[in-house]
């Protein structure tokens, strides 16, 4: 079942979240690392909860981790995406858990626990999107 | 009991038809249940000097006042959060009149929700707000992760994993909303029941949720009139005294997507409810019914164990062998529910709550003096107990 060609949601991007978008568009998929005291976090804000420092760089994963949850998008259509989609909640190795969507995994394989391993998929020259595939 | 507790009571409710296609506008179904409303408690627009709704919803206070006729406005406020606004309405109506902000305030959500933008849909809307939700929901849409249903999905396919639950027990709850449903005019599923083999053979949404775990889109509106405990007396119907009312929001909280923390699941109800037996003195075991928000079937379940009527991952017991049903131990949604009767953002549960104190609910539970209600999951919440 086809989006019927409409277009993809794009990300809304701020301050505190460009360096990810920037990091996807280089191939690296990137973790906000406070520099005050050192805890990573995702998603990014501009404060660090722990330390209330302002001071934030970013760590570059190792781009795998662990499903732990999953969802199969049957119904309705999503802009820009083929169905079923099967969209994952992964712990990141680094102790960070982001949701992704995860190709070349069937509807009835995809498990909690499975390995992921990120990719990165081009849609235009302003947006690419970490992809997850089996480790 | 010192605080908000008892100072305020809903004293009149309204509605419009339930149905999928209005043909009106969205602000002519508002107006339309608030007239109901005031006309329910013997009160006129020139007795209304405060109006409070959702920040979702499309008509403002002032457009609303203007239609109604209202000469003066002494209090308006929205409620963020999509319908986790619902019980708030209530609870920013009870503050004001206790306190001598107003007198009579109209709490009201109008909309065509089905004819109109159906929140069923992936809404290009909600990922580009220029706010920081729409920044929150770059992490989920452009991922193909963009409707309600499947944000409810991501949280019960992990609650099925650490708790052992089926999709029979998300099921039950559909089934216990569309029996209520069957003796009630109103609802959409009047006269239409479903058994648990018609759950399991619907089509499926968002893996693991099917068709009959989600509830309707649908068109209408409903007001509530709220004024004094004093005032309250002088008014020809019984009025539901707000025993508590409260708002919740939890740990690292999202909109729908609040997957960061380590348990995931909706410890913002946990808020609510620890703050509703504070504020009135009561327990769950005191409540004989409840109406729990059912947008999805899941997270009835996790509400119950929030609000402290069974232990965590013990929902599916509770609700096993017809407990949510009217003669059970609990009886949930009389009125139907948002699967059964429609979807009006939680405020057609706050009207069966109050139907179920003046015993006028078409599932009457017997000698209910005490009611709890609650607003949206997996968003920032609220919840009420009105009383006799």
């Amino acid at each position: 079942m086809s989006a019927g060609g409409a277009a993809a949601i794009r990300p809304m991007v701020g301050r505190d979240s460009a360096f990810f978008w920037e990091g996807t568009a280089a191939g690296e998929l990137r973790i906000q690392k406070c520099n005050g005291c050192g805890s990573l976090r995702f998603p990014p804000g501009p404060s660090c909860p722990a330390c209330h420092s302002f001071d934030q760089t970013y760590v570059v994963a190792a781009g795998t981790g662990t499903v732990f949850s999953y969802v199969v998008h049957r119904h309705p259509p999503v802009p820009g995406k083929e169905l079923p989609i099967v969209i994952a909640l992964i712990d990141l190795d680094e102790g960070v858990r982001m949701v992704g969507e995860v190709a070349d995994v069937a509807a009835d394989e995809i498990e909690i626990g499975m390995r992921l391993r990120v990719g990165f998929s081009r849609i235009d020259d302003d947006l690419t999107l970490p992809t997850w595939r089996k480790a | 009991m010192a605080g908000l507790s008892r100072e305020a009571a809903i004293v009149g409710i309204g509605a419009t038809e339930f149905s999928k296609e209005s043909g009106r506008s969205e602000l002519q179904l508002s107006v339309e249940a608030v007239l109901a409303a005031l006309a329910d408690c013997g009160l006129t627009p020139a007795d209304v000097d405060g109006l409070t709704t959702f920040t979702m919803d499309t008509s403002s206070e002032i457009a609303v006042a203007r239609e109604l006729g209202v000469p003066e406005l002494r209090f308006f406020s929205r409620i963020n959060y999509g319908g986790g606004a619902a019980c708030a309405t209530v609870q920013q109506a009870a503050m004001a009149v206790a306190t001598g902000v107003a007198d009579v305030v109209v709490c009201y959500r109008g909309f065509n929700e089905r004819s109109g933008s159906r929140f069923g849909q992936v809404s290009v809307a909600a990922a580009t707000q220029v706010n920081t939700n729409g920044l929150d929901n770059a992490w989920t849409y452009p991922m193909g992760l963009g409707t309600p249903a499947a944000t409810v999905a991501m949280q019960a396919r992990r609650y099925m994993h650490e708790y052992g639950a089926t999709s029979e027990d998300f099921g039950r709850v559909a089934v216990a909303d569309r029996r209520h449903a069957v003796t009630n005019p109103n609802a959409f599923f009047f006269e239409r029941p479903i058994t648990l083999e018609d759950h399991q053979a619907s089509r499926m949404i968002a893996d693991p949720l099917h068709l009959l775990d989600c509830c309707q889109e649908s068109d209408g509106a409903v007001a509530l009139v709220v004024v004094s405990a004093e005032r309250a007396k002088d008014l020809p119907q019984r009025p539901a005294y707000v025993a508590a009312a409260a708002q919740g929001s939890g740990k690292d909280q999202f909109v729908m997507t609040s997957y960061y923390r380590d348990d995931i699941g909706i410890p913002e109800m946990g808020v609510v409810g620890r703050e509703l037996w504070r504020q009135s003195g009561l327990r769950p075991d005191d409540m004989p019914v409840a109406i729990l928000y059912d947008h999805f079937t899941p997270y009835v379940l996790m509400q119950l164990e929030e609000l402290g009527f069974c232990g965590r991952g013990e929902a599916p017991g509770f609700v096993a062998d017809g407990a949510i049903e009217i003669g059970g131990r609990l009886p949930v949604n009389t009125h139907g529910g948002q699967l059964g009767e429609a979807y009006i953002h939680g405020m057609n549960g706050i009207a069966e709550g109050v139907r179920q104190l003046r015993g006028t609910s078409v599932n009457p539970v017997d000698g209910a003096e005490h009611v709890l209600v609650t607003a949206g999951t997996g968003v920032p919440t609220s919840g009420l107990v009105l009383s006799v």
